[in-house]
C-alpha cells in the first residue's frame, strides 16, 4: 500500500484517504453482506458472489479479506492467523492491512477478539457468543475432488445427493484401513448441505458443532460465501463401524505441555530430531505466561513468540 | 417494472449521514439478528424515515437495498414520502410483480400479499429468494413463537403483534420444502427480528 | 532455522520489499527506465497488459510493467486490482469496428476485398534474425512511405460483404436485448451464455487461449478455421451520460479484431451457411484475437450440435480455467504455509506404515512358523 499514514479513528471516509474504509466501496459490501445474510439463511450452502480483485493474490486469502471488509468497523478487535499462528507472514500481511485501512483495534488474544481470520486453523480456546470467524477458502466445494463440473455438484447439493462423497470414504477404507484425509474434512450442517470447513485439519471439526460463534468461509477466487450460524449442528461425516477421529499425538507441547492442542511438528536437524508446539501461537504464549512448562521450555522458540507481532 | 417518475425531494429526509460508518453498524446488528433467529436488534441509531416506514424497517433497507436489488413496496406505500425516500436513498427499481422482487417492504397492518408469489429461489440457488421486511406495531404482546433452529441454542420465543392468525401457517408450508424459502425481517419501532427459513415455528397460544 | 523463516514477520517483509525495489532498479549505472518509454517502445507488452487487466489506459499499464519488473501476469494483476477500484459510471455504446481506423487489414478467404488488403505494422514477414543495430541503440529509423491513396473511411466487415449473399451467419442484434453479462460483477454462471463466454476469453490468458486454439486446429475439437479477415486500428468509444442523453466521444482507442470462418451448419432452418467464431481485443494482438475467435467457435459446439468432446469444446474447463490472474494466485498459493494440513497427512502416513509393517512382520512370522512345520 502507498497510502499515507492515517490518523488513528479517523472519521470513516475522511479526506485523509486514498481508499474506502475497509478498503471496498459502499457497493461492493453491500452486495456481500446480502450474500452473508442469504448463507446464513441457508447454512451450508455456498452463495455466489461477485468476488473482486483484491490488492492481495487469490490463494492469499481474498475471499476472508472481503468478508472481513464488509463486516468490520472502527469498534470491533481484529485477530488474523494462518496455521494457527499470530505471526506467520500473510497473517501479518493481513492484519496490517485492516489496521491501516479500517482504523481497527488488533490483538493476538483469542479471548478479545471481536472478528477472528483465519487459514486453515480454529483456535483452541473455545469461541464465544458475540465473535465472528472468518475463514480464508481455497476451494469451498467439498465435493470438487470427486466431481470436477460445478454444474453436476450444484445439482447434488441441490438435491442432497452426497451418495458420491460417501463411496469416496469407503474406498478409503478398503484401501487404508481408516478413512483418510487429515485436513478439510467433509461435514454435513444441520444434516442438509454436505459443506467443507476449509482446510482445517480435522482436529478442528468438533469445534463447529453447535459453536456460540457465527462461522463465515469466504472463497474469493471460487467466488463464493457460506456459513454456519451460532448452536447448529454440524457432523463430520463417518460410518457406524468407522466411526470419526482426530489427529492425537504420543508427545506433549514441548514449550507449554499442552497435551489437547494441535501440534506443528518442528524439524531440529538432519539427524530426525524432532520437537512437537502448539500450532496455535497464543494458546500456547498464554499457558506458558500461566507457569506451565514443557520438555523444551525455553528453547529459543518460545522467545520468538514472546515478541509481539505488529 | 413500475414506471419510474421525477423525484420531488423538496420534503427529503436525510439518510444516513455517515453510509460508511452507519451502514456497517446497522448491518452488523442485522447480521446478529439474523445469525440468532429471535434475537432483538436494536437499530435506534438509524435515522427517522418518512411516516409509512418504522425505523428498523428503513435502517433494513438503507442498509441492504440498492440499484442491483429490486424492491416490492406495500400498495399502501405506492406514492408516499416513504417511496420517495426509498428511491432516493436506495436508488432501487420498485417493481410491481411480487416474484421480481429481492426484497419487500411489506406494511402487516395492510392486506397481506400472499407469500407464495414472492421468489422462493431455485433449487441450485436458493440465495435467489426474496426477504421480506415486514412492519409490525410490537415484537412483543402477541401470540406467543417458540423458535428452533439453527442459531439457537435450545428454544427461544418472540410475541410479534399485527400477523394475520393465518400467517405463520401460510410461512410453514413455504418453508417445508427446504431449501425453497423466504427469509423474514420482523420490524417494529426501533427493533428488528429475523426469521430465516431455517427456523422452525410453534405457535402457542394467543 | 527454517521455523524463523516462515515466522519472519513484520521486519521480514519491509525488508523483502526493499530488496524487490532494489533488484526491480537494476545495476544503477544504467540509466533507469521512463513509464514513456515502456508505453511507446513496448507497446505491445502494454497492449496485453490492458487486454487482460480490462482496462484502457496505456500509461497505467506502463507502469505496471515497470512495477511488475516486466512481468506481465504480475502487471495485469497490478492493473486489475486498480480497476476494481474505479467507480462505475456506466457502460460504452457498443464499438463500431466498420468504422474502425484502419492500419492492417487481412482476409486469407479472398484475394481481395473491398477496402482491400492492408498489411499494416506486422512481424508476419520479417525474417526473425536478431537485429544487432538495434542493440547499438540505433536512434530513430526513417519514416515508412506513405501510400499514394488513402484508405476508404469506413471499411465494410466480412461479415458485411456477405450478407447479402447469407453464405455467413449474421447473428441478430436485438434492440431489447438485456445488457450483457459482466464478470466483473457476477461470478461465472452456467450455462454460460456467448456474451460471458466473449467476455471472458477477452480477458483470458494469451498463452491458454493459443494453446486451447492449437488443441483444436490439430484435431481435439476441430473447428476448422479460415480467417475471414482480421483488422487492427483505431475505433471511437462513445457514451451516453445520463445526465445529458445524447452519445459523445470519450476515447479512440486501437483494437484488433478477427472472424473466424468455421464449419457450416443450417441455423434455424435457414439454408446451411458458414458458422462463426469472434476475437476482439483491446490493442495490437493478432495472437490473441485469433486465438479467441477459435476457442469461441469451438464453444459454441452444443449450440450448433455438434459433440463436445475436446477441452476446448468444454466451457467449464475453458472458462473457469482461462484466467491469468486466478490461475497464477491459486498456483502460487502454495508457497503459502501449509504445515498444518502437512502435519495432518504425516500423521496420517505415519501410522499407516506403522499398521501395515506390523501387519508384514506378523505374516512373516506367521509363514516362518509354518515353514518350521513343515
Amino acid at each position: 500500500m502507498t497510502a499515507p499514514p492515517t490518523t488513528p479513528n479517523a472519521p470513516a471516509n475522511s479526506e485523509e484517504r486514498y481508499y474506502n474504509y475497509a478498503y471496498l466501496d459502499e457497493q461492493t459490501k453491500r452486495m456481500i453482506r446480502r450474500a452473508i445474510l442469504k448463507a446464513l439463511a441457508v447454512p451450508g450452502y455456498q452463495v455466489p458472489f461477485g468476488s473482486r480483485e483484491m490488492p492481495v493474490p487469490y490463494g492469499w486469502g481474498t475471499g476472508g479479506i472481503q468478508l472481513t471488509a464488509a463486516i468490520i468497523g472502527p469498534d470491533d478487535v481484529y485477530k488474523c492467523i494462518d496455521q494457527g499462528a499470530d505471526d506467520t507472514t500473510n497473517a501479518v500481511s493481513i492484519r496490517r492491512f485492516f489496521a491501516t485501512v479500517a482504523d481497527v483495534a488488533t490483538t493476538e488474544d483469542t479471548g478479545a477478539a471481536t472478528i477472528i481470520q483465519s487459514r486453515h486453523r480454529i483456535p483452541e480456546r473455545p469461541l464465544e457468543d458475540g465473535q465472528v470467524m472468518v475463514f480464508q477458502v481455497p476451494q469451498p466445494e467439498p465435493l470438487r475432488g470427486l466431481e470436477p463440473r460445478e454444474t453436476e455438484t450444484r445439482a447434488m447439493h441441490a438435491y442432497a445427493e452426497y451418495g458420491l462423497q460417501y463411496v469416496s470414504l469407503y474406498e478409503n477404507i478398503s484401501a487404508f484401513g481408516r478413512i483418510a484425509g487429515g485436513a478439510g474434512y467433509p461435514v454435513l450442517i444441520d444434516e442438509r448441505y454436505l459443506m467443507s470447513p476449509s482446510p482445517i485439519p480435522k482436529f478442528d471439526n468438533p469445534k463447529m458443532d453447535m459453536c456460540p460463534a457465527i462461522l463465515l468461509f469466504g472463497a474469493g477466487r471460487e467466488k463464493r460465501i457460506y456459513a454456519v450460524p451460532p448452536y447448529t449442528r454440524v457432523r463430520s461425516l463417518d460410518f457406524e463401524d468407522y466411526p470419526f477421529e482426530v489427529q492425537s499425538w504420543e508427545q506433549c507441547c514441548a514449550l507449554c505441555a499442552a497435551t489437547d492442542s494441535y501440534l506443528d511438528e518442528v524439524v531440529l536437524d538432519d539427524q530426525n530430531n524432532r520437537m512437537f508446539v502448539c500450532s496455535d501461537s497464543n494458546h500456547c504464549a498464554t499457558r506458558r505466561a500461566q507457569g506451565h512448562a514443557g520438555p523444551m521450555a525455553g528453547h529459543s522458540l518460545a522467545h520468538l513468540d514472546e515478541e509481539p507481532a505488529q | 417494472m413500475a414506471t419510474q417518475t421525477a423525484l420531488d425531494l423538496s420534503q427529503l429526509l436525510p439518510g444516513f449521514a455517515d453510509p460508511t460508518r452507519e451502514s456497517q453498524a446497522a448491518f452488523r446488528a442485522i447480521m446478529n439478528a439474523t445469525a440468532r433467529p429471535g434475537l432483538v436488534a436494536d437499530l435506534a441509531a438509524a435515522p427517522t424515515p418518512p411516516a409509512g416506514l418504522n425505523r428498523a424497517a428503513g435502517a433494513a433497507a438503507l442498509t441492504l437495498v440498492d440499484q442491483d436489488t429490486p424492491l416490492w413496496l406495500d400498495p399502501g406505500l405506492h406514492g408516499s414520502a416513504a417511496e420517495t425516500w426509498l428511491r432516493f436513498h436506495c436508488s432501487c427499481p420498485l417493481v410491481t410483480a411480487q416474484v421480481d422482487a429481492n426484497f419487500a417492504i411489506i406494511d402487516a397492518g395492510s392486506d397481506m400479499p400472499a407469500l407464495a408469489e414472492f421468489n422462493q429461489g431455485d433449487a441450485r440457488y436458493p440465495d435467489q429468494a426474496a426477504t421480506l421486511i415486514i412492519m409490525l406495531p410490537a415484537l412483543a404482546g402477541g401470540p406467543t413463537l417458540e423458535l428452533r433452529g439453527p442459531g439457537i441454542a435450545d428454544v427461544t420465543r418472540i410475541a410479534p403483534q399485527g400477523l394475520s392468525p393465518g400467517f405463520w401457517a401460510e410461512r410453514a408450508e413455504l418453508v417445508a420444502h427446504f431449501q425453497y424459502g423466504i427469509d423474514l425481517k420482523l420490524c417494529a419501532g426501533d427493533q428488528l427480528v429475523s426469521i430465516p427459513r431455517t427456523t422452525r415455528i410453534i405457535t402457542t397460544g394467543a | 532455522m527454517a521455523y524463523v523463516a516462515v515466522k519472519g514477520g513484520e521486519r521480514a517483509i519491509t525488508n523483502a520489499h526493499a530488496w524487490l525495489a532494489e533488484t526491480r532498479r537494476g545495476n544503477p549505472a544504467v540509466p533507469e527506465l521512463s513509464v514513456a518509454q515502456i508505453r511507446e517502445q513496448m507497446q505491445l507488452a502494454v497492449d496485453r497488459v490492458m487486454a487482460e487487466g480490462s482496462c484502457h489506459d496505456p500509461e497505467l499499464a506502463a507502469l505496471a510493467i515497470k512495477q511488475a519488473r516486466g512481468d506481465l501476469p504480475e502487471a495485469i494483476f497490478l492493473l486489475r486490482a486498480y480497476r476494481t477500484t474505479l467507480p462505475r459510471f456506466g457502460a460504452s455504446v457498443p464499438v463500431e469496428t466498420e468504422h474502425m481506423a484502419v492500419q492492417r487489414r487481412v482476409s486469407a478467404a479472398f484475394k481481395d476485398i473491398p477496402g482491400g488488403q492492408v498489411l499494416g505494422p506486422t512481424f508476419d514477414y520479417t525474417h526473425r534474425l536478431l537485429d544487432f543495430k538495434l542493440a547499438a541503440e540505433g536512434g530513430v529509423p526513417a519514416a515508412a512511405p506513405v501510400a499514394d491513396e488513402t484508405m476508404p473511411a469506413a471499411m465494410p466487415t466480412i461479415a458485411s460483404v456477405f450478407a447479402q449473399e447469407g453464405l455467413l451467419e449474421t447473428p441478430a442484434v436485438a434492440e431489447d436485448a438485456p445488457e450483457p453479462f459482466d464478470l466483473t460483477r457476477e461470478p461465472m454462471a452456467f450455462p454460460a451464455a456467448r456474451d460471458q463466454r466473449l467476455q471472458a476469453l477477452a480477458r483470458g490468458d494469451e498463452g491458454f487461449l493459443l494453446s486451447l486454439a492449437y488443441s483444436s486446429q490439430r484435431g481435439w475439437g476441430s473447428t476448422h478455421p479460415l480467417c475471414g479477415e482480421i483488422r487492427m486500428g483505431n475505433v471511437s468509444v462513445g457514451f451516453v451520460p445520463e445526465e445529458l442523453g445524447f452519445e459523445i466521444e470519450i476515447a479512440d482507442v486501437t483494437m484488433t479484431e478477427c472472424l473466424m470462418l468455421s464449419g457450416f451448419a443450417s441455423l434455424d432452418g435457414e439454408l446451411p451457411q458458414y458458422t462463426t467464431g469472434y476475437g476482439l481485443t483491446f490493442g495490437h494482438n493478432e495472437r490473441k484475437a485469433m486465438s479467441m475467435a477459435i476457442v469461441d467457435r469451438a464453444l459454441r459446439a452444443a449450440e450448433l450440435g455438434e459433440e463436445v468432446v475436446a477441452p476446448c469444446q468444454d466451457s467449464e474447463f475453458v472458462l473457469y480455467h482461462s484466467d491469468t490472474v486466478e490461475a497464477s494466485g491459486f498456483v502460487q498459493h502454495l508457497k503459502l504455509p501449509h504445515y498444518v494440513d502437512f502435519q495432518a497427512d504425516l500423521l496420517f502416513l505415519r501410522r499407516l506404515r506403522k499398521e501395515q509393517a506390523a501387519a508384514r512382520a506378523a505374516a512373516a512370522t506367521t509363514d516362518a512358523m509354518k515353514e518350521a512345520a513343515e
